[in-house]
């Protein structure tokens, strides 16, 4: 009995050595030697693994940047400017600033701007009713409000307005990953400067139609009319296929173009409020003393 | 009787047009006809604005492999070339003609005498199928000339001609077989020579057998030309589950028919086969059947390509009020449309009315795991798994599964006790899954 348990031990106990010697000598013989730098850059970004920089995750991002020492074309959208400059100092680099983004809706075709004509009822799948029909409004560029930009957000920066029908973007969750611009089968949503305090201009219509047919399916879509861009002094505003596009390097944020646009195509977000006309000023008066 | 073996449903038949014939439905006053009427490349236009033209005239040539001509439907004067709503809502090209008058080209045989003689030879038939733009009409709208050329690796054994006609209330080619029939067996009689093939059947299922008696009465002459009766199951008159049904052949996956030595004709490209071989008569007009429970006057009507639907809507006795949906083509894989100013198309078989209270889909539950989507695809898929690996997409995986076999008949939906949207994700996994294969082909 004593004598089975002992040789089960010793039997063991060879087997363990040999094993550990044969694992030592693989060990030593296919090491992989790495930068120790990449698991310090790796602990410093966010860790989301959005694949936002275009990279397969935040290790592969943080070994592209280890290995190419260059920080002007890898970047962390999540982490921004502050995890860039912490990297930058760490790897004693030059990082670059760069403006922080934004991912922005350009569609108001909402259940009241334009109303639906017909009844959708498929797959809740933005893809698929892109592919099944134009959409309940009848605009074949808009919203289709089945909600794949939420689904592809890891951040919960994105909603469907259940009274309106579009997605709501929120400024402070928005990391600027690019997934919804992804999702999106009709290419509504893009990714813009934050700009000054948050502000900005852009035209929140993406309709090729022309001019009639657009406002037939939307009460706020860009007719291509072409009054912004004479009212805009910096030449920031450009119209190709009927269709108006403010670029934001150029745009000074003067808010111009936003009061000529009749069919308020063009959004101005976070701005402080209007000098109110007089006239609404008079009208108010009656009521306030009755 | 014979059937294919795997799958299928049986939803109700509704064919309530049955013994309505076929009535010529008088000239709208305009017509917007597309320029992308079949598979393949929308067709290039000939014609200007302003230009006076001719019924049956050519106003646009298809010019790649797969892509075909497309005549003037009516006579009159081409009052725009531009961009109209189609049955999706999404804006297409298309020629609007002013109808004036119905003056036809002076090359159509216009007279009614049935021409028996097949002059032409083989490459000669091909061509003027090809000049005159035909069509399949069984609805995948596929040039008609292209099936024809047989690539010389491959043998075409067998015509099979389909006049099945499966859909639920559709009625289009059951009337062409039994007023048109003499006209459909020459038809088959010009195919058997451009195929270069000795047997011909006609598919027929058994729920009309006044036009299963017709037809073989009038093919005992021929005995080559044999009708098949075959038990009514859905979907049957796809072109694989009538091989089957019919020869016992397997279409492999990913396959055309032609593997099995078979090439499949629907009745009503028989009929427009013999019209321009015979007649030279473009294909300009097709028989639709408008119907519904809920209309007043639904019948089988010969129909000129471009007529827009609600002209045959009023024709068929109005829109009822309590519609809810307009369908083009039959219940199980037509459309919704999304507006009644659309045009009749050469793949447009029939008009369904439905009402409002049938027109919703129904609530969806979980998933039970019950497998009838299984048991009743007539591939042998598992729309369930297809499904979810779609919505999870997981593209890679859903190829491996065989998603791009599916043909989208919507078995699986019709019969899933949840109303889960199978057909829906199948449909979205195989556009997904054919861009990936269209771009690892192209690299």
């Amino acid at each position: 009995m004593s004598q089975t348990i002992l040789f089960a031990i010793i039997a063991l106990c060879i087997l363990g050595v040999t094993a550990a010697v044969i694992l030592y000598y693989i060990a030593q013989k296919f090491k992989v030697i790495e930068d120790p730098n990449i698991d310090i850059v790796n602990d410093m970004l966010p860790g989301a693994n959005c694949g936002g920089c275009g990279f397969a995750g935040c290790r592969a991002l943080a070994e592209a940047i280890v290995k190419s020492k260059d920080l002007s074309v890898q970047k962390c959208p999540v982490g921004g400017n502050d995890v860039m400059k912490q990297i930058s100092e760490f790897l004693g680099l030059n990082s670059v600033e760069t403006e922080p983004q934004i991912a922005v809706v350009r569609c108001q075709g909402s259940k009241i701007n334009a109303p639906s004509r017909i009844k959708y009822e498929g797959a809740e799948s933005c893809a698929f009713a892109h592919y099944l029909s134009a959409g309940e409004s009848g605009c074949q560029y808009g919203c289709l409000g089945e909600g794949d930009c939420v689904r592809a957000c890891l951040f919960d920066a994105i909603i469907i307005d259940e009274s309106t029908g579009l997605p709501i973007v929120f400024d402070e969750k928005c990391v600027a990953c690019g997934a919804c611009v992804k999702a999106c089968p009709r290419a509504i949503i893009e990714l813009r400067p934050k700009g000054k305090k948050d502000r900005r201009i852009y035209v929140s219509c993406i309709s090729k139609d022309k001019g009639a047919i657009a406002r037939k399916s939307c009460n706020t879509a860009c007719i291509g009319c072409g009054k912004c861009v004479k009212e805009c002094a910096f030449g920031a505003i450009t119209l190709e296929n009927n269709l108006a596009y403010i670029d934001p390097l150029k745009c000074t944020l003067c808010r111009k173009c936003v009061a000529v646009c009749p069919t308020s195509a063009i959004i101005e977000l976070n701005f402080p409020a209007r000098k109110q006309k007089t006239d609404t000023e008079e009208l108010s008066e009656p009521v306030k003393t009755a | 009787m014979k059937t294919f073996k795997l799958g299928g449903v049986h939803p109700k038949e509704n064919k309530i047009t049955a013994d309505k014939p076929i009535t010529n439905l008088p000239l709208p006053a305009k017509v917007s006809i597309p320029l992308s009427q079949s598979l393949g490349a929308p067709s290039k236009p000939l014609v200007d604005k302003g230009a006076i033209v001719k019924t049956g005239q050519l106003i646009a040539k298809g010019e790649s492999f797969i892509s075909s001509n497309i005549h003037s439907s009516v006579s009159g004067k081409v009052v725009k070339i531009d961009e109209i709503t189609d049955a999706s809502g999404y804006r297409k090209p298309a020629v609007i003609i002013e109808v004036e008058g119905d003056e036809w080209m002076e090359t159509i045989d216009r007279s009614l005498e049935i021409k028996t003689e097949i002059t032409l030879s083989r490459e000669q038939i091909i061509e003027k199928i090809k000049d005159l733009g035909v069509v399949g009409l069984g609805g995948a709208t596929f040039p008609t000339h292209v099936k024809l050329m047989v690539p010389s690796d491959k043998n075409a054994e067998f015509l099979i001609i389909n006049g099945v006609e499966c859909e639920p209330f559709l009625t289009s080619d059951h009337r062409l077989m039994l007023e048109k029939a003499e006209e459909i067996i020459i038809g088959i009689r010009i195919l058997m020579i451009a195929l270069n093939v000795n047997k011909a059947f006609i598919g027929i299922e058994n729920n009309k057998p006044d036009a299963i008696a017709h037809l073989t009465g009038l093919t005992d002459k021929y005995e080559n030309i044999s009708v098949v009766a075959l038990k009514v199951k859905y979907p049957q008159g796809g072109e694989k589950q009538l091989i089957k049904a019919i020869t016992g052949r397997e279409v492999p996956s990913g396959k055309l028919p032609i593997e099995t030595g078979c090439i499949v004709n629907n009745v009503g490209t028989a009929y427009a086969v013999y019209e321009a071989v015979q007649k030279s008569k473009p294909l300009f007009e097709r028989v639709v059947t408008v119907t519904g429970k809920s209309l007043s006057d639904p019948g089988n009507f010969l129909v000129r390509i471009g007529s827009p639907v609600d002209y045959l809507v009023e024709h068929a006795g109005g829109l009822p009020s309590d519609t809810g949906k307009v369908i083009s083509g039959g219940p199980m894989m037509g459309k919704a449309l999304t507006s009644l100013e659309v045009p009749i198309v050469k793949g447009t078989s029939g008009i369904v009315i439905v009402p409002e209270k049938k027109s919703h889909r129904v609530n969806i539950h979980n998933c039970i795991r019950c497998t009838r989507c299984i048991t009743v695809c007539p591939i042998g898929l598992q729309p369930v798994l297809l499904a979810q690996l779609t919505a999870a997409e997981k593209y890679e995986e859903a190829e491996k599964a065989y998603i791009m076999d599916c043909m989208e008949c919507g078995s699986c939906q019709y019969t899933c006790p949840s109303g889960r949207p199978l057909l829906d994700y199948m449909r979205l996994g195989k556009g997904k899954v054919g861009n990936i294969i269209r771009n690892r082909i192209k690299n």
